[in-house]
């Protein structure tokens, strides 16, 4: 029930949003929808025990065998908090913003929510293909309408890569459906069916659905529509895009990728940590000469995200909870830092760094939450990331991999490239000697959600046996 | 039967009609009633023969085994006539609009469609020879009925001269395949009565595929398409587009079902599969490069038919399923984006410019349109991709169709969301040559409504077949 409920308030939600006029209303209304979803969420997450699963399974298309099912487990309903989460927070910060045609805007963001939550609970392959669509659709028209110049480019080519690797993933499962003996999508059908083929057509579909899954994440060569598609969109819509649909692309391949075909040559396994650490360098390299901050903490999610694919590759339950642990946590602290982003954009108008400054001295609150943001972002200990990245450096460490020390050493090396250039830019945009830029500091608002951040970072970095105890 | 008599004896009533009809308007709803009355016929037809079927000893054959009734067929015929009442509501006015023969102009499409009902349940190749000349002549005559406009007589004359060229391979065909069969029943074809594949009867089936390929637009024979749709009144080019061509398919898929049943798999999978991959190819790419949403259309058409031809290629009881959905789906949305176009006074990209702003109703009936011919998932035409691809992908050899046809969908995206672009991302005054009436906008919401409950749940409609 509760997981109905995670899909249907958010696109109620946005439903109702698109026959609302006034834009306070609207406002209103969407807030109070995402707390519902939050509420919900943390319901079912706090409820849930380890190693057991909520279920839902109502007939949908018989002749197809394809089911209305849903399943979550703890890991599952981690995501669904993020998701509900990263909704209230960024509608928060909106609340004194004037947003152009802001009925279509808000119930656009609630299809998306409602997308996102069928994506993660999905545990029928026809019907997770369904919300992988449906998630993608709305996030379309919000990059396309509202944002910065080249949204109309940027938007575009986000939309083109992301439908090919659907279709790719499209034609993938069209095959693995025909070979099912009972023409069934259910997971544990589609499941036994890609373990019993032949390894060498393990190893095509399997391309077949990285690449889908991988251009979402996305993973180094396939990352190119990333960057535009950040910088282009609206803040909101840029949270979503970074914080949340990066997470589809990582959950469903531990989800639908790595269970499903087990017998592949592990040398693509072997080709991805390859990728994935390229990704982190030229992420982090990338990142280091943006002078844009809204492109530079594009590309540090670029490397952020590699860690993370290897850890979802490492296979042993260390690298599995700090894979959850650290997804949850990237989307809460990419976030904070979009959000700030934002702030600062709207006060300096301007986010190039090179004539940024000062904002220590006229605004406070805001540079404390970025330095405290940014230390997260960087891994510091004491904040969530560092427990979420140890987690993944030690899952990555008891890996199988020949040389996972090169891995780690170059991932390590990411890490220190991070600090390098998140620091570089708090010292330019909060320090510096540019004091005569005088401008408000954070509003009712934007303070309410920022520290939520906060207290969410500082919680997870000290405690963050709450979530672990429960994966 | 019943309806096959009766459109022919309609077109009559309708072409007598123009010479006491005093307005346009009163000829255009005589057209509707008797399209009315044609649908009730063939669901009457559809009852009686469900009844007729259902004993052991029933006869499916007509007329000395020349059409063969089944229940497939009369479903086809009923959603083809449901389409064409459509059709004959939503585009009337533009229809009236077109020229003085208002009466002519829907004896025509009556006429067309009495070819259609031939075709849909042929079993002996006259019969599919007769069919396919009496769908396709009125068709020369609709391209070109736009007098004043020397597109429009390019478009007919083009139309006519290639359709002859191919009529007379569609003959040679059959005439070949008569020689090694010695048959012209589709459920007498043996190809290896002799033990060994006839040349005659490979040729025959080469000209047969050329013929029939060409009246569905099919990489290499396409050519006349762009020129004739985008020459042809626009209503008229919509029916063409739409209910002509997904009849023709259904025709090209007995041919092959029933025919050829017994043709080697690998022939079947290296011929076909090439002019399909081949159709996808230069329709889907050519689409890119158009400046005019109409004429973007007509390529559009021959990127879906690349994708129908996977019906033919899968051959079994899901391809069958796909053809209904498909014809419906791609009719469906054929319709809807050709009954906008119709509202709008310049056709290329630029003319849907901020048509969000303007008519909010018109922009998301096209965009749900462009999302089906996509095959963006909860719209209809995602299952009816999906429906013909996993007929096809059963076959042999056929993954490699099955990719490339994806990754060609994956482009088609780009053309059809430039409509959706230009409507709501884009600033602009789009004219409008007609208002939009409320009958109109019921219309389309039956359009859209059913576009999306099919895409939902296609077996509502499945399930019946």
């Amino acid at each position: 029930m509760l997981l109905i409920l995670l899909l249907v308030i958010p696109l109620l939600t946005g439903l109702v949003s698109f026959l609302l006029k006034d834009p306070k209303a609207v406002k209103a209304w969407s807030i109070f929808g995402a707390l519902v979803t939050l509420i919900v969420a943390s319901l079912a997450f706090c409820g849930i025990k380890e190693a057991q699963a909520l279920k839902v399974d109502v007939q949908w298309l018989p002749a197809l065998g394809a089911n209305f099912s849903l399943e979550a487990t703890a890991g599952t309903l981690l995501m669904t908090l993020l998701t509900a989460m990263a909704f209230v927070l960024v509608y928060l910060a909106q609340w004194n913003k004037q947003i152009g045609h802001s009925s279509r805007f808000f119930a656009l963001m609630g299809l998306s929510a409602s997308g996102l939550m069928g994506v993660f609970l999905a545990n029928d392959l026809l019907l997770f293909y369904f919300f992988w669509e449906l998630a993608l659709i709305p996030v379309y028209f919000l990059a396309g309408q509202w944002g910065g110049k080249d949204r109309i480019k940027a938007s575009m080519k986000f939309f083109i890569y992301t439908f090919f690797g659907s279709l790719l993933m499209l034609a993938g499962l069209i095959y693995l459906y025909t070979s099912t003996p009972d023409y069934s999508f259910a997971y544990s059908s589609i499941a036994t069916t890609g373990a019993q083929l032949a390894p060498e057509v393990q190893g095509v579909l399997f391309t077949l659905f990285f690449i889908a899954f991988g251009i979402k994440m996305p993973i180094f060569p396939l990352h190119s529509w990333q960057a535009s598609a950040y910088e282009q969109s609206y803040t909101p819509v840029t949270v979503v895009m970074s914080a949340l649909m990066v997470k589809m692309g990582l959950y469903a391949t531990i989800k639908w990728l790595i269970p499903i075909f087990p017998d592949v040559d592990r040398i693509f396994y072997g080709v991805i940590m390859t990728l994935a650490v390229i990704g982190i360098i030229y992420g982090s390299l990338l990142a280091i000469a943006q002078k844009d901050i809204k492109r530079l903490i594009a590309y540090s999610s670029l490397a952020h995200v590699g860690l993370m694919i290897m850890g979802a590759f490492s296979q042993n339950e260390f690298g599995m909870e700090g894979l959850y642990l650290q997804m949850f946590n990237h989307g809460i602290i990419i976030t904070g830092l979009w959000l700030l982003v934002d702030i600062i954009e709207n006060r300096y108008q301007t986010r190039n760094m090179t004539e940024l400054g000062g904002m220590a001295a006229n605004a406070p609150k805001a540079a404390i939450a970025l330095v405290i943001i940014t230390f997260a972002s960087v891994s510091l200990p004491l904040t969530n990331g560092f427990v979420g990245e140890f987690l993944l450096f030690l899952g990555i460490f008891n890996s199988a991999y020949e040389c996972k020390i090169w891995y780690m050493a170059i991932a390590g090396l990411g890490i220190i490239l991070g600090a390098i250039y998140m620091l570089n830019m708090v010292q330019n945009v909060a320090y510096g000697d540019k004091k005569e830029m005088a401008v408000a500091d954070l509003s009712w608002n934007e303070q309410l959600s920022l520290y939520l951040i906060i207290i969410v970072i500082i919680v997870l970095g000290v405690y963050p046996n709450m979530v672990l105890d429960l994966l | 039967m019943k309806p096959l008599i009766a459109t022919a004896v309609f077109a009559i009533l309708m072409m007598f009609a123009s010479l006491y009809a005093k307005e346009k308007r009163s000829l255009s709803n005589f057209a509707g009633i008797l399209m009315l009355g044609l649908v009730g016929l063939n669901i009457w037809e559809l009852v009686d023969y469900t009844q007729l079927l259902k004993s052991a000893d029933a006869d499916p054959y007509l007329f000395s085994k020349m059409l063969r009734v089944d229940n497939y067929a009369l479903w086809f015929n009923v959603l083809i006539t449901g389409a064409s009442l459509l059709y004959v509501l939503l585009f009337r006015r533009s229809i009236e609009a077109v020229g003085k023969h208002v009466g002519e102009y829907y004896a025509l499409h009556f006429f067309i469609l009495c070819g259609i009902f031939l075709v849909s349940s042929y079993n002996n190749l006259l019969i599919l020879f007769l069919g396919i000349e009496i769908m396709s002549i009125p068709q020369y005559v609709l391209a070109g009925s736009d007098k004043h406009n020397l597109k429009s007589s390019e478009a007919s004359l083009k139309y006519f001269l290639m359709g002859a060229f191919s009529t007379g391979f569609l003959l040679m065909g059959i005439v070949l395949l008569y020689g090694a069969m010695g048959t012209f029943e589709l459920n007498g074809f043996n190809f290896y009565k002799t033990g060994t594949l006839s040349v005659m009867g490979v040729m025959g089936i080469l000209f047969m595929l050329v013929a029939v390929g060409f009246k569905v637009s099919a990489a290499p024979m396409h050519f006349w398409t762009p020129d004739v749709y985008d020459g042809s009144p626009t209503p008229f080019t919509a029916f063409m587009a739409s209910i002509v061509k997904v009849s023709i398919f259904l025709a090209f898929m007995r041919l092959f079902m029933e025919g050829f049943a017994n043709m080697d798999p690998y022939w079947k999978v290296m011929v076909l599969g090439v002019m399909a991959a081949l159709t996808l190819l230069i329709g889907n790419i050519t689409a890119v490069y158009q400046q005019s949403v109409k004429r973007m259309l007509a390529y559009s058409s021959i990127a879906q038919a690349g994708f129908m031809m996977f019906v033919v290629i899968g051959s079994d009881v899901l391809a069958m399923k796909g053809m209904v959905l498909y014809a419906v789906a791609y009719t469906l949305a054929t319709l809807g984006i050709f009954a906008v176009l119709v509202k709008l006074k310049d056709y290329t990209y630029d003319g849907f410019n901020g048509l969000a702003k303007k008519e909010p109703f018109l922009a998301v009936v096209a965009a749900v349109c462009m999302m089906s011919l996509a095959g963006i998932p909860l719209t209809a035409g995602f299952f009816a991709k999906w429906y013909v691809l996993a007929s096809a992908i059963k076959q042999e050899n056929t993954f490699w169709l099955v990719v490339f046809a994806l990754v060609m969908a994956a482009v088609s995206v780009y053309y059809y969301f430039k409509v959706i672009i230009a409507m709501y991302f884009k600033k602009g005054e789009p004219e409008l040559s007609t208002s939009v009436t409320p009958i109109d906008k019921a219309l389309m919401a039956i359009v859209v409504c059913a576009i999306i409950v099919l895409g939902i749940a296609p077996e509502m409609l499945l399930s019946w077949i």
